[in-house]
């Protein structure tokens, strides 16, 4: 007797890109086929320091299933991820690490400042704590709360997930992308 | 027969007579303080011949009023046999704050003196490695004390005004 | 900012001459679980020794403390064993409670011990499974982690927070335990032990798992006392100190329970007591809903009690009268805003955290705000055994010894 089999019938694919399509072919942009295949494939690299590293294991485990939306592999190496995840408090003994695995990152790259402490210090207003990773590295998405349930980080990636799906292929040549990363000292 | 904290007091009155003064026991806990140049006795004493041999912890305190003892180091001991603790205080002026280090007898008390030089700037005389631990090296002045504020001094990103913090809360 | 950046990376100068090779582990190492860095000296894979540097995510609790009122510290004690808040959160509350000579009544204890064990059951279920996946089990892990879940859903039905519990007041609780939360517990009690029984099936007896853990990071009695370790990790070593047992707190001598210990001080014993540990909170746990359910028998009204009578200057009044009472509403103000009166004083107050004696040394000066606070942290006082712990072993043991010592860097730097 063969097992029962089941087919989880309750999936979304990605809508095709508008486009021109007749027999056998496809013409559409080529910034939203990127766009598209990027978007469902972000690596992250979990850079967790403290309260919100466990929270965001929570979100990794099997109750809220980050996997779901394409993160299915954490990468430890900063050289193969897309987005940084920072979770929990970076003081400022440790901003220029947090500084150096950014820069190890390949372009392009994006950025989620998980938690009040990475977005803004939160309640350690105190001198050794940085107040807000953003003062030491561009940030795309800011997850409120300390921590943030799991599911406000998935709103988060999903946050995300529609930046790079929208991004043009030339953003990082623009002067405006330039210039934020000249106001940040990276070349 | 048990130790109790009359009984400490007692042997430890016989032992070291007026060096040790204030004594106090709030809340159930034996405080006494010794002078700083003794601390290293007192409590080798109270190792080999009381058996408080765990050293719950140690910290220091500022008093800034206080003038001429305006740093506390404060010893707790635990003697884990007879399940009776100790606090041992030393108190030593701003300008010179030596004490001698008990790395010697706790190995523990390593990482918790350079906690306190770091916070506080009491200078463990004796101590093998006394840098700073948590703060970054290049920090020029001791965080605990009472005259610096929480907030970094330096720091340009937040008003004051507009966060109700100019006073002195 | 260039030139701080290169300052994690210096290698002593004289490393290049030698025969051993300079490894940096850390601080942002996947298997490390937290920023701790250290720079070893290992010849092939064997550990010469290890240069730890801990501060990357210091926070200044203790300054922070002195300028926040009491109620205030407690979101602090929440981020410094973040696995296990609600221990700290209530080792706090009973600082103050043994400043102001408060005593709780003993439903209120009940309740706060089954929180805390429930505390002690989730840490001790990460940090056994953290070493399960050191060791290249990730099975156990994911597994548990379905029921950390359900605990955290029983503090949430509690206190409204998951993680950072905030929890309690001083005197008991800020509300009582809904009907829901009760049946979340029952829950919990009712489908934990066949999980916990797969989970030791999956590794107690595993050759694999057991040939890598014994042996691996041992620390003797003696060391493990002059490094003044306590908690699991000290009893691990072989000797039965538990602040449960020897300075009972919140009604702890009124309970049964086994305090387990090793022999030789090394991952696996530390991975058993722990295991052991969890079936002792649970055994405590039930003890607790029966000494609760039989205090309501004998007297019904004990139903409504979640804080004790004489801490009702330090307690918020009831939302619906903070409404309609102009007394309350300017109670409440004044609580929220930190005025309440404290006496002077000095107390040292430990509770067993789920790491070891978690201590506050609280100096009050009859102001608003404590004078000085001093969190006594279990991470920071044994983790300065790690170098003479690993010294010697293989690399690969020094990995699995951080993960069973339990470091967690919130408690390690304060």
């Amino acid at each position: 007797m063969g097992r029962p089999v089941q087919y989880n019938t309750n999936m979304k694919l990605s809508p095709i890109p508008e486009g021109y399509s007749g027999e056998g072919f496809m013409a559409t942009s080529f910034d939203k086929v990127v766009g598209l295949a990027r978007k469902n494939s972000l690596w992250p690299l979990p850079f967790a320091t403290s309260c919100c590293g466990i929270e965001f294991m929570a979100t990794m485990g099997a109750n809220y299933d980050l996997a779901r939306f394409g993160s299915e592999r954490m990468g430890f190496t900063p050289r193969q991820c897309d987005v940084l995840l920072v979770a929990g408090t970076i003081a400022k003994k440790m901003a220029p690490v947090l500084r150096q695995v950014y820069l190890q990152m390949a372009e392009p790259r994006w950025v989620i400042a998980i938690g009040a402490c990475a977005s803004s210090g939160g309640i350690f207003d105190s001198y050794p704590v940085l107040q807000g990773i953003d003062q030491v590295i561009p940030v795309d998405v800011y997850v409120a709360g300390c921590p943030p349930r799991p599911e406000a980080i998935l709103d988060g990636i999903l946050k995300l997930q529609d930046l790079v799906h929208n991004e043009s292929l030339r953003r990082r040549n623009s002067p405006q992308y330039k210039e934020l990363m000249e106001s940040y000292a990276i070349q | 027969m048990a130790l109790t904290n009359e009984i400490l007091k007692q042997k430890l009155s016989d032992k070291f007579g007026e060096q040790l003064t204030e004594w106090d026991e709030q809340y159930g806990l034996l405080t006494v303080r010794m002078p700083a140049e003794a601390n290293l006795k007192v409590i080798q004493h109270l190792y080999d011949a009381e058996g408080f041999q765990f050293l719950t912890d140690l910290t220091a305190v500022h008093y800034p009023e206080r003038t001429g003892e305006e740093l506390c180091v404060v010893y707790h001991l635990h003697n884990l046999v007879e399940n009776i603790r100790l606090r041992l205080k030393v108190y030593v002026p701003v300008e010179k704050p030596d004490v001698y280090t008990a790395t010697k007898i706790f190995s523990g008390a390593n990482w918790m003196e350079r906690e306190t030089y770091d916070n506080l700037g009491i200078n463990f005389v004796g101590h093998p490695n006394l840098t700073r631990i948590l703060n970054v090296d290049e920090m020029d002045y001791f965080p605990l004390r009472k005259e610096y504020q929480m907030e970094d001094p330096t720091r340009l990103d937040k008003d004051d005004e507009m966060f109700g913090r100019g006073g002195s809360i | 900012m260039s030139e701080q950046t290169q300052h994690h990376i210096q290698l002593a100068e004289e490393s290049l001459a030698k025969q051993s090779t300079t490894l940096n582990l850390g601080p942002t190492h996947p298997a490390t679980h937290g920023v701790f860095q250290n720079i070893m000296e290992i010849d092939g894979e064997r550990v010469l020794s290890t240069v730890p540097t801990i501060g990357y995510i210091h926070r200044a609790f203790e300054k922070i403390a002195e300028r926040r009122p009491y109620y205030q510290v407690t979101p602090l004690t929440d981020r410094l064993n973040y696995c296990s808040a609600p221990i700290n959160n209530m080792g706090w509350h009973m600082t103050i409670e043994k400043l102001l000579g408060i005593k709780t009544p003993k439903r209120v204890d009940y309740m706060r011990v089954i929180i805390m064990e429930l505390a002690r059951i989730a840490d001790h279920l990460i940090c056994n499974s953290v070493v399960a996946v050191d060791t290249g089990a990730l099975t156990g892990f994911t597994y548990v982690f379905q029921w950390r879940e359900l605990i955290y859903e029983i503090y949430e039905e509690v206190c409204g927070s998951r993680l950072t519990t905030n929890i309690g007041r001083v005197g008991g609780f800020e509300r009582n335990f809904t009907q829901v939360a009760w049946e979340k517990i029952n829950k919990f009690m009712e489908g934990f032990p066949k999980v916990m029984r797969e989970f030791e099936a999956l590794l107690n007896r595993n050759r694999i798992f057991m040939e890598r853990c014994i042996g691996a990071g041992p620390i003797s009695a003696e060391r493990a006392l002059n490094y003044s370790f306590t908690g699991p990790n000290l009893r691990a070593a072989g000797v039965d100190y538990d602040l449960r047992v020897a300075q009972p707190y919140s009604s702890y001598e009124d309970f049964d329970f086994k305090i387990p210990v090793g022999t030789t001080g090394d991952v696996y014993d530390r991975y058993m007591v722990r295991n052991d540990e969890i079936w002792e909170s649970y055994k405590i746990i039930e003890q607790a809903l029966a000494k609760i359910a039989k205090l309501e028998q004998e007297d019904p009204t004990q139903k409504d009690v979640f804080y004790a009578p004489e801490s009702d200057h330090y307690h918020l009044p009831p939302k619906q009268d903070v409404y309609t009472k102009m007394e309350a509403l300017i109670f409440h103000f004044k609580m929220v805003m930190g005025e309440i009166d404290v006496l002077p004083g000095e107390v040292y107050h430990g509770v067993e955290g789920a790491n070891g004696e978690v201590g506050y040394y609280l100096i009050s000066d009859g102001g608003r705000t404590p004078y000085r606070l001093h969190f006594r942290r279990p991470c920071f006082i044994y983790y300065q055994a790690y170098p003479e712990i690993v010294s010697g072993g293989l690399l690969s043991d020094a990995i699995i010894t951080l993960s069973s010592l339990n470091v967690i860097a919130g408690e390690l730097d304060a």
